[in-house]
């Protein structure tokens, strides 16, 4: 098996040029036969990168399962994954099977809706594999193109505007990290990311139209890069793009826009702000870190203001991709073990809660809080459900949620104990706000007449939440599943990043 | 002297096949012909294209230098008339079924093909004033086919005088360097800047003029103002044909002078050229915005092409040379699939333009509407389609030479330009369901749309060695 990693990548586009060609008509049979081709392969995908797992050593904080290919214009086609991309790649099999699950019933335009999340399948994992800057970009850019068109064609009223703003902001963030990543070629000769990773770009302070910039190249590459991974984490204040797609994107667009694609914002900075460009992290961290803290608190402030339960959902997701950017930018063992457990974990947990969002948006076609309440009296198995979700929202310990942003508050506290004061207090407001809306929805008595003859979950949404519920609580309980594989390469890292700032004489921002 | 004939042996081919073309159709049943005349210029562009691309060997100079053949020059004109005979056969139905189908056309689009081969190859100002001429006379009287059409003789005509303004620079600036330099050859050009640091300034004048009259022939803001009317006043298929290959021409042209002629001069010139680039660019993409008129649109689009591929050449090396040709040639590949389908936009049996109209297009055609995004795409510049990789090698091209500012404005110039067409995208993906427009049935109009679209996914592979090719034609004009 030299070449699983482009076999787990490939597979969702083989199974979506299969349905584009062969499928025909728009029957009840043809839309059957969708999706379960999309389901059978997003699992094959699964079932492929266990193998990927299952061969995996953590200690080797190397690239594993490396394959490298000449391509075009001087450029390598090369993907492999380490202890940090592994369980990325992971995360995207496992959610996907159950994305395409939950839009079962979905009725417009079937197939071509099912092509859209194949692809898109394999643009996520190509950037969680990719080992060629070009390539990493490709992967990267691509996947708006189906998102841009799920948001598009299945989204909701104001769906339009919510595509456009989404393609253009990220497109805007993103072609600047090309333009630096064609200076980095031309600086070290290679597209290669692990070659890039031993090399060391310029440090020293110069001046650019009379502006002096500290840190040299090295800051100006930073700098194009955070602009990208900025934006898809997303930050505050560059986050507006975020509400707007994932109220308007349908339930599954919502899943994976949450769940996955957030989480290559915070894989960038992993893969290539801290290890390549070591002094600019070290002299730009605080700012990262303040505005992390920001980030926490107020969209945790803005979120207590929503009457919309998906915006809720996705401010809440912006104050936790916060932690994840000040865990990320603590740059140490606890911090960074942190900040990809919290990713990992939020790719359940988020995901989890827009399907909750889904099953009653499904049958009464509104999100909006005030439609609903006293949800407990007919739908007792949904309660408990979003309950556990909730509460793994919060970091109520025994869920995932608990361990990531414990790691990331204890690595951030060792850095900059007012941010981590800062945003602990973010930890009461995801209660307070969580915890109002589900007592909005769920607790009261039933008395809106609409949802009198609401149903139940069925058997199949049960069966899409299990294995969520499973993880979140196996993880919860048993944090060194994700902690050990990724440990020694986090430690390789971190290592690495101290030796080249060590290296490097002290820079300050302002110098006199 | 025969040796000589054997160099331009293509050129000669061509004109012979006109000139029998033009008599043939004269004295026999005049346009009922045309048709045949039309299948077999295409035959013969290919069979020329074919022909160059696989005898072509090294460099062949004629005439005592003032023609030469080399890659860069076998380069271009493949990808001339390999363009030419494909915009040439999806115009055919357009054409027959409004009754513009006359002979002339398939004569006038030869002639100006000699011209534009003529044109890559010439190697002395005298030469390429030929080539450009023939070039453009043909071209004015292409536009202006629909006799009985206003608009179409009112693009023909602006063409043809703002056309020949530009000439008059072009023709100003030769005298001034012929004057300056004491030869019309490019290498006798060369030499007479003499290494110095700085060119006098009557050759810097010269340049200047000339560069004026190039950049009118790509339409290079800010002597682009023909562009927009004469796409849209035009007949389609002849705006897909100035579209293409008179594009690749031009740029090929301005290469070959900017490096040939004045290649020790790239420091006075780059930064000339570097302002078109940006120019066009952000103009190409902001005006665009807010046309509703698709020929209007893609005007619009083509300039901010030109503007990208003149990155390439504002590099000033031979890396940026050959990311232009390969921009050149991803640009004309994208544009014929997305004139196809213009083409094929039509309602009551009349062509329409407005992009609106194409509401909902997604739901009554999947597969062109497919296609169609596929090119949309990829003319913004997305990965992983091949319009991409074009804009990735000019933007490196650029670093490369040390022009980073370049490549930031390009990119932040291309995301403007990805909103408009992200709006045709809109516009067949997301709109209201409307009147829909006629079902076109043309085997050849979504032969070429797909096949387009097609190339645009499976060149990710390896480009189908364009690049390769382009690196070699680079070579043989940047020493």
């Amino acid at each position: 098996m030299d070449n699983l990693v482009s076999i787990v990548t490939f597979i969702p586009l083989v199974a979506a040029v299969i349905l584009a060609l062969f499928l025909r008509g728009d029957d009840a049979a043809a839309r059957r036969n969708a999706k379960w081709t999309a389901l059978t392969a997003t699992t094959f995908t699964f079932l492929a990168s266990l193998f990927l797992l299952a061969g995996f050593d953590p200690q080797d904080t190397g690239f594993q399962f490396v394959e490298e290919r000449a391509w075009i214009l001087g450029l390598t086609y090369k993907v492999g994954v380490d202890g940090i991309s592994i369980l990325f790649v992971l995360l995207t099999t496992f959610l996907m099977p159950l994305t395409i699950a939950a839009c079962w019933d979905v009725e417009h335009r079937v197939k071509e809706y099912m092509i859209a999340f194949l692809v898109l399948e394999t643009l996520m994992i190509g950037v969680f594999v990719a080992l060629d800057l070009v390539l990493f970009y490709l992967f990267f850019e691509a996947g708006l193109i189906p998102m841009f068109l799920i948001i598009g064609i299945w989204g909701g009223k104001e769906r339009i505007y919510a595509a456009f703003k989404f393609f253009l902001y990220t497109f805007l963030g993103s072609v600047l990290m090309l333009v630096a990543m064609i200076a980095m070629y031309v600086d070290a000769g290679t597209t290669d990311i692990v070659a890039l990773l031993g090399h060391r770009f310029g440090s020293e302070t110069f001046s650019l139209l009379g502006i002096q910039i500290v840190g040299g190249m090295q800051t100006l590459l930073w700098l194009a890069f955070f602009a990208s991974f900025a934006v898809k984490m997303p930050m505050w204040p560059v986050h507006t793009w975020l509400p707007d797609a994932h109220v308007q994107a349908p339930t599954a667009g919502s899943v994976v826009l949450a769940a996955i694609l957030l989480k290559m914002g915070g894989y960038g900075f992993l893969r290539f702000s801290l290890p390549m460009f070591p002094v600019a992290s070290d002299l730009l961290a605080p700012l990262v870190l303040w505005l992390s803290a920001i980030a926490i608190v107020y969209t945790s402030l803005v979120a207590l203001a929503q009457s919309d339960m998906k915006k809720l959902i996705a401010y809440s997701s912006v104050a936790h991709m916060g932690y994840v950017t000040a865990g990320i930018f603590a740059v140490n063992q606890q911090g960074i073990d942190g900040a990809i457990f919290q990713m990992l974990s939020h790719g359940f947990i988020s995901g989890a809660l827009f399907l909750c969002v889904g099953v009653i948006y499904d049958r009464m076609h509104t999100r909006e809080i005030d439609a609903y309440g006293g949800l407990v009296n007919r739908m007792p198995a949904y309660a408990l459900i979003f309950m556990l979700f909730t509460m793994a929202n919060v970091g109520l310990p025994g869920t995932s949620g608990f361990i990531g942003e414990f790691l990331t508050l204890m690595g951030i506290f060792q850095v900059n104990t007012w941010v981590a004061a800062v945003a602990t207090t973010g930890v009461i407001l995801s209660a307070a706000y969580a915890l109002w809306l589900y007592r909005r929805v769920v607790f009261g008595d039933l008395i809106k007449e609409s949802l009198r003859s609401i149903t139940d979950m069925t058997r199949r949404e049960k069966a899409i939440f299990a294995p969520l519920v499973a993880m979140t609580l196996l993880l919860g309980v048993y944090p060194s599943l994700v902690t050990d594989r990724i440990g020694p390469t986090v430690a390789a890292l971190i290592e690495q990043n101290q030796a080249a700032v060590a290296e490097a004489a002290p820079l300050r921002l302002a110098q006199n | 002297m025969s040796a000589d004939l054997s160099v331009i042996l293509p050129e000669i081919a061509l004109s012979v096949f006109a000139m029998a073309g033009l008599l043939w159709g004269a004295y026999t049943g005049k346009d009922r012909s045309a048709p045949m005349l039309l299948w077999a210029t295409v035959a013969a562009f290919l069979a020329l294209a074919l022909w160059i691309g696989l005898n072509g060997d090294g460099t062949q100079r004629a005439f005592g230098g003032m023609f030469v053949d080399d890659a860069f020059a076998r380069f271009a004109k493949v990808a001339i008339l390999v363009s030419a005979a494909a915009v040439l056969l999806m115009g055919e139905g357009y054409m027959a079924r409004r009754g513009i189908l006359k002979f002339e056309y398939p004569v006038l689009i030869a002639l100006s093909v000699v011209g534009m081969m003529v044109m890559v190859s010439a190697s002395d100002l005298i030469v390429l004033y030929m080539g450009l001429e023939l070039q453009s006379l043909a071209l004015y009287v292409i536009a202006a086919i629909r006799r009985d059409s206003a608009r179409s003789t009112e693009a023909g005509l602006k063409y043809f005088v703002l056309g020949a303004l530009s000439s008059g620079l072009l023709l100003y600036g030769a005298s001034l360097t012929y004057g300056f330099a004491g030869t019309t050859q490019f290498a006798g050009i060369v030499a007479a800047a003499g290494g110095a640091e700085h060119l006098p300034l009557g050759l810097l004048l010269g340049l200047a003029f000339l560069f004026t009259g190039l950049a009118f022939k790509v339409s290079a803001v800010p002597f682009h103002m023909w562009t927009p009317d004469v796409y849209e006043g035009a007949p389609t298929p002849v705006t897909a044909f100035f579209a293409t290959a008179p594009k690749i021409a031009a740029m090929a042209l301005f290469a070959r002078v900017a490096h040939d002629a004045f290649g020790g001069a790239t420091r006075d010139w780059g930064q000339i050229v570097a302002f078109l680039a940006v120019a066009s660019m952000f103009l190409g993409s902001i005006a665009a915005i807010g046309q509703r008129n698709i020929k209007r649109l893609m005007a619009y689009s083509s300039i901010g092409h030109m503007g990208f591929a003149l990155i390439g050449l504002a590099a000033g090396t031979a890396q940026g040379v050959s990311a232009m040709l390969v921009y050149m040639a991803i640009y004309v590949a994208m544009n014929i699939g997305t004139f196809a389908f213009i083409l094929s936009m039509e309602k009551d049996g009349r062509p329409v333009t407005d992009i609106a109209s194409l509401n909902q297009y997604a739901r009554r055609e999947p597969t062109k509407a497919l296609a169609m995004l596929v090119l949309l795409f990829s003319l913004a510049g997305v990965p992983p389609l091949l319009g991409f990789f074009a804009k990735f090698a000019v933007l490196a091209a650029a670093v490369h030479a040390g022009m980073t500012w370049l490549a930031v404005a390009g990119v932040i110039a291309s995301v403007i330009g990805a909103f408009y067409y992200l709006r045709i995208v809109y516009f067949i993906y997301f709109g209201d369901e409307r009147e829909p427009l006629d079902p076109v049935r043309s085997p050849v109009l979504s032969g070429l749309l797909i096949a387009s679209a097609l190339v645009m996914v499976l060149g990710v592979a390896n480009l189908f060695g364009v690049d390769v090719q382009a690196a070699v034609a680079a070579e043989a004009l940047v020493r």
